[in-house]
């Protein structure tokens, strides 16, 4: 295959010399480039390619808009603090706050008790300012993982900071 | 007398077959690897067992990186002449047809416009080193919601994404969502790196309760 069919040199006087040695390309070289080519290009790939999230946020209220009316019993409150913590909390009028994490054990297991103890759950996810992006990316996760279907991020309000410190205390 | 016989050609391996598949893997790879156009900014997302693949064109990226610095990217390369000559009509900042050539070619950037002029006058080397202030999203100075106005009016197929760190701080994450809900911009999408469904809820994610 790699051998190169040398045509009959005709000399000067006549003379036809069959060549000996077979003429063999040597191809390290190109084998060396193949190689390192092939190295560079594992290398660089990325295999796991980023995924994407789809959210969709409520629209954003007019002034003249009604909000349909829930049963404060069903609705649960998770508030994103600081520090990779949650607070979570059902009902609405003086409720009791519970710390929890983000541990298979902390919040979703509260939300599988949840899930379990409510009908047509309602959850509220509000993030303090404090809190980081992750969390909200992790929490939503933790709606997709116990299918919760019925969520929706809102802004947080003084009284949710204040039953937060109350809390923490 | 026995002779003995010398072997003259020296025993070579047949390297053909390798090499063959070498340069099969080789070219495999060139034709799969994308060229991942350099950002200003690293940002490492945080993960989510979402299976959702992003689509590969038409995106509009708003990166939030670890110091809640905003950057705005969006491929096309037609898409984002077209989306500056709207925003220097906006902001009063003009510029010449080879600060929008250089804008064409840069698919992420981070600055105020009132500092891109500059920006876009510097060497390719130069505009790597710099540390962009990322783009102002608060409300009394909201260039974001421009940028992304005009993006959208200049390629109207386009879908936006949120690329935030990890580490980022909610309260520019919130500004970012505020800016895109000002706009009716509903439904986006959060660029989540993956992570395994755990195995004992793989079911109950299955099967949907009613």
């Amino acid at each position: 295959m790699s051998e190169i069919a040398q045509g009959g040199g005709g000399k000067k006087d006549g003379k036809v010399r069959s060549k000996k040695t077979s003429t063999r390309i040597d191809m390290t070289p190109m084998v060396d480039l193949a190689f390192l080519l092939l190295t560079f290009f594992i290398l660089t790939t990325t295999l796991s390619k980023p995924q994407t999230m789809e959210i969709t946020m409520p629209e954003k209220l007019k002034e003249d808009d009604k909000q349909p009316e829930v049963n404060e019993k069903k609705v649960l409150t998770l508030v994103l603090g600081e520090n990779d913590k949650v607070y979570w909390y059902v009902g609405i009028t003086e409720p009791e706050a519970k710390q929890a994490d983000f541990s298979k054990d902390g919040i979703r297991k509260v939300l599988l008790e949840k899930r379990a103890e409510i009908r047509d759950m309602i959850v509220l996810i509000k993030a303090m300012d404090e809190s980081k992006y992750k969390n909200m990316v992790d929490i939503l996760d933790e709606m997709t993982i116990s299918s919760i279907q019925r969520y929706a991020i809102v802004d947080i309000t003084s009284a949710d900071k204040q039953i937060v410190k109350e809390t923490k205390l | 007398m026995s002779k003995v016989k010398m072997h003259r050609s020296t025993p070579s391996i047949d390297m053909t077959p390798m090499v063959d598949l070498a340069f099969l893997l080789v070219t495999f790879f060139m034709l799969t690897a994308t060229a991942t156009p350099d950002e200003p900014v690293q940002v490492s997302i945080p993960s989510s067992v979402s299976q959702m693949p992003i689509p590969e064109r038409d995106m509009i990226v708003i990166s939030i990186g670890k110091d809640n610095k905003v950057f705005f990217t969006v491929d096309g390369q037609f898409t984002r002449p077209k989306m500056l000559r709207e925003m220097s009509k906006i902001y009063n900042v003009s510029f010449t047809p080879d600060e929008e050539n250089v804008f064409a070619v840069i698919t992420s950037f981070g600055l105020p416009i009132q500092s891109l002029k500059q920006f876009l006058s510097m060497g390719r080397e130069e505009r790597k080193q710099i540390e962009q202030p990322g783009i102002p999203v608060d409300s009394l100075n909201n260039q974001l919601k421009d940028w992304v106005l005009q993006a959208r009016l200049a390629n109207p197929k386009v879908r936006i994404a949120i690329k935030g760190d990890a580490d980022a701080s909610y309260k520019v994450v919130k500004k970012v969502i505020n800016t895109l809900l000002d706009r009716k911009v509903n439904r986006f999408n959060l660029i989540t790196g993956d992570e395994k469904m755990p195995d004992d809820m793989k079911k109950a994610a299955v099967k949907k309760p009613a």
